[in-house]
């Protein structure tokens, strides 16, 4: 009895041997040489037979037909598991993972995301959502994102502002690639000075943002991360037509210098130059245009040392004509022929950032921005004459580090701005010259406390020393907490600071018949003071489960309360009016965001949101003037995915915006046929667009904007009259141009 | 001068003797998704002298940073242990590895599947 149990315990051993797999694992390489890996893992799956690799990578492992999975492992390389059905040799080559540490994320990666882990409310914006809006530059890669308002072109310049919050965009830190770009006098137009195909993600931050960036944002920050010399396509072409006379090229060349300068030149160019005036206003629809753009970025990585550098040399001419259709520069020009504007604008840009990450300490980096831009505007309206030239140097240094772990990291740095304005004006009531000097040194230190599970925490401070603000101190505060499985509770406090340009930043009230008033209050800037506010805003984000597909609800309440704030005063009709604000002023703003895949690569996406903005005017407390308190917002796109991707596939997107009535600044003492109601009619517009993927390396686009062809009928008051005294080309509440049609072509290699 | 000698000396010993207070470790855990990634660093992290944590999802490689002169590798591995997750030299217990969550049952062939989607 005791032999059989003997015998039973030997059967194992004995149909174990029977069978064994004798096999190499080798290190990949080019040329497909014998590398042995000694040490490393070779199990099978779910069991508890394994060994290791001997010295020249050889192994020896028991087979069984029930073992089917072997799984090769060692640290450093991809984990490989191979299906044996048959006893032989197994010769296996790992492929070594990269230095970096990148997190390769198996699930479709959603186009437009906002993160359940940050502290601040960030909505990240990919290059897959970018390609949504074909069109054409960065204010236009925010139409199918409900956080960010676009707003109409105006009637004259035809450039788009954009708001968050309730708030323009001079409120809002405009950046690319962390350096404050879109600010001073090239507030106005400098979205359109970044043409969409050269930004590779964008990322919006809501509320005070990080104080790392300097003290000005309030609204919130918006980055512009553009493509890397190194990533991006080797050559990169895109053509652009559209109904409306719009071409444009984009052009990007990359190329590997040595094994570790990258070079890139990206080359942008736009023209519009037919004239439309559908309306029959005798205005033109939409300025003629030209634009060059050119940028040329280094730079240079080496992992092993862990330094990186950029430096970007960009150039910039952009030339814009508008007004009467029959209006002719070079005669009628600053004359009462007919009326008519042109804006010109040249810009110079070097930057250079470097940036340092310890090897052997890798929670330790250094890094340093510089950036020095050089813009000149000349411009006149009508009559009016506005030139301004603002030469800008900005640099900020940065170094990171951990207090006694990685949950505490710290940041702190010091950073420098000098800002030169020289404006030169011919307009009635204003000085012929307006010139600063803006100069300060700040230094910052920001907090973050990651728990690594349901709490994330900064907090920052910055205090800086100004020649015009004085020295200020700017604390910003956000909070994460996850109270239960997918979902972030954020609140967020911060302060922001910020001179004002009234010019550069409301260049519209110049193509009127405004008398343009600035109200002395003995301040430095224009004689005003600087605008203060604080922002105060929480958030809730959701993900749940719906008919078994993902969704996510969010809820977004902020609240911007200025201190002190520059008012811009349109209740006259005959007068603009700044001064500083006596009161209260304020922007409350209400949004609740739906994500939904509804099925397989169809995602939903819809928002509504209600805005309260408000301020106490000299004539009372009044609705911002062209805000509407109610949006609503839906974007759908679909993609058909059928077997490989390289044979082709297409894409489909549609957005739908919805705008409530919006308040007219008051024109009750014009003449009867210049009045116009209290309140605009609502607005609806619908955007299309088809993109036919035929392979990696070439697609076509085809859409169409206001497809329902929405127009403001009316766009320019006294239209018939422009050096009457009343004309005013700033009551845009929507489309001037009717339904427009694009197509287009994206040809790339790798 | 004999002094200088002998306090020089000592710096020397002190010197040689010091541990290495960036220590740079790596090592093998088992896990399978995001999930499995913050317990580990975070148990790592909770060990007081552990200065970074990060495990590679896919690799499974976990990149550590401590102070020796505070705790050593078998401290950080009985740590990860008792949160659940194997590394080479010490398994968990089953009932370590029962408190993990569902999902992150690294040890079953179907939950892993699952990740590799």
């Amino acid at each position: 009895m005791k032999n059989i149990f003997y015998i039973l315990l030997m059967l194992p051993i004995f149909m174990s041997s029977q069978d064994k797999i004798n096999g190499m694992i080798m290190e990949a390489n080019d040329k497909n040489e014998h590398i042995g890996l000694a040490g490393a893992n070779v199990y099978w799956l779910n069991t508890e037979v394994g060994t290791v690799t001997d010295l020249d990578g050889k192994f020896t492992i028991p087979y069984k037909t029930d073992y089917k999975k072997l799984v090769i492992s060692y640290v450093g390389f991809k984990t490989d598991t191979l299906t044996i059905t048959e006893p032989k040799m197994v010769h296996h080559w790992l492929q070594p993972t990269d230095n970096l540490d990148a997190v390769t994320v198996t699930s479709r990666k959603q186009a437009t995301a906002r993160s359940y882990l940050q502290a601040t409310n960030v909505i990240n914006v990919s290059s897959d959502e970018l390609l949504k809006a074909a069109c054409c530059n960065l204010s236009e890669s925010f139409e199918t994102n409900p956080s960010i308002d676009v707003n109409f072109a105006d009637a004259v310049t035809g450039t788009r502002q954009i708001k968050m919050l309730g708030l323009t965009s001079p409120y809002i830190l405009i950046a690319t690639e962390n350096i404050p770009s879109i600010r001073g006098a090239s507030q106005a137009f400098g979205l359109s000075f970044i043409p969409g195909t050269w930004v590779e993600s964008i990322q919006i931050t809501k509320g005070a943002g990080s104080v790392v960036n300097g003290y000005e944002s309030i609204a919130g920050q918006i980055n512009a991360e553009l493509v890397k010399p190194s990533t991006d396509d080797k050559l990169f072409i895109n053509a652009y037509g559209s109904m409306n006379g719009r071409f444009e090229l984009n052009t990007h060349f990359n190329t590997k210098v040595s094994d570790k300068w990258d070079t890139g030149l990206y080359l942008h160019g736009n023209l519009r130059d037919e004239k439309f005036d559908n309306n029959d206003d005798s205005f033109l629809d939409m300025p003629l245009q030209n634009q060059v753009n050119l940028m040329n970025r280094w730079q240079y990585i080496d992992t092993e040392k862990g330094f990186v550098s950029f430096i970007n040399l960009k150039f910039l001419n952009d030339q814009k004509q508008t007004g009467q259709i029959d209006f002719n520069p070079d005669t009628d020009r600053l004359t009462t022929n007919s009326w008519g504007s042109e804006i010109d604008t040249k810009r110079y840009e070097v930057s250079a950032k470097f940036g340092y990450v310890n090897p052997e300490v890798p929670w330790q980096s250094i890094g340093v921005q510089t950036a020095f831009s050089s813009h000149i505007q000349e411009s006149y309206f009508g009559l009016n004459q506005y030139n301004i030239t603002h030469n800008s140097l900005y640099t900020n240094a940065i170094y990171n580090s951990i207090i006694s772990d990685s949950r505490h990291k710290v940041k702190t740095g010091i950073s420098y701005t000098y800002d030169h304005y020289d404006e030169v004006l011919d307009v009635q009531n204003l000085d012929s010259n307006y010139e600063r000097t803006e100069r300060s040194v700040g230094a910052f230190f920001e907090y973050n406390y990651d728990n690594l599970d349901k709490l994330n925490l900064t907090a920052g401070v910055r205090i800086d020393n100004h020649n015009l603000l004085g020295t200020f101190v700017t604390p910003r505060v956000h909070a994460r907490y996850t109270p239960w499985e997918k979902s972030a509770l954020r609140a967020s406090f911060g302060r922001g600071k910020r001179s004002a340009n009234i010019f550069a930043e409301n260049q519209n009230m110049f193509a009127t018949s405004r008398a343009i008033n600035i109200l002395n209050s003995n301040g430095n800037i224009y004689g005003l003071d600087p605008e203060i506010a604080w922002n105060y805003g929480v958030s809730f984000l959701q993900g749940f489960n719906l008919f078994g597909r993902k969704a996510d609800v969010t809820l977004d309440y902020y609240k911007t309360d200025f201190k002190n704030q520059v008012v811009i005063d349109w209740e006259n009709p005959q007068e603009v009016n700044f001064y500083n604000l006596d009161g209260k002023s304020y922007a409350n703003s209400f949004q609740i965001e739906l994500n939904y895949n509804v099925f397989e690569h169809f995602d939903l996406r819809t928002a509504y949101k209600y805005y309260d903005v408000k301020t106490d005017y000299t004539s009372g407390k009044l609705e911002k003037s062209l805000t509407p308190k109610h949006r609503l917002f839906a974007n759908a796109s679909y993609e058909t995915h059928e077997g490989n991707l390289n044979d082709g596939f297409w894409k489909f997107d549609v957005t739908y915006n919805w705008l409530g009535e919006q308040r007219f600044s008051s024109t009750a003492s014009n003449p009867v046929q210049y009045q116009l109601p209290e309140y605009t009619p609502t607005i609806g517009t619908l955007n299309a667009q088809v993109t036919k993927v035929f392979s990696d390396t070439f697609e076509v686009y085809l859409g169409g904007e206001n497809i329902t062809n929405t127009k403001q009928s009316n766009p320019i008051l006294g239209a018939e009259d422009p050096f009457g005294s009343n004309f005013d080309t700033t009551f845009v509440y929507g489309p001037i141009f009717g339904s427009m049609y694009y197509a287009g072509l994206r040809f790339k290699i790798k | 001068m004999k002094k200088i000698i002998t306090i020089a000396l000592l710096f020397i010993g002190t010197a040689a003797f010091a541990q290495n207070k960036n220590a740079k470790v790596s090592i093998e855990v088992d896990g399978v998704c995001m999930m499995c990634k913050a317990r580990i660093e975070k148990a790592c992290l909770s060990t007081k002298g552990v200065k970074s944590a990060n495990w590679d999802v896919k690799t499974h490689e976990l990149k550590l940073f401590f102070d020796e002169n505070k705790t050593d590798l078998k401290t950080i591995q009985a740590n990860i242990a008792a949160v659940g997750h194997d590394t080479k030299e010490l398994k968990a217990t089953d009932e370590a590895y029962a408190s993990v969550h569902p999902c992150c049952r690294y040890r079953d062939d179907k939950v892993v599947g699952e990740h590799h989607d």
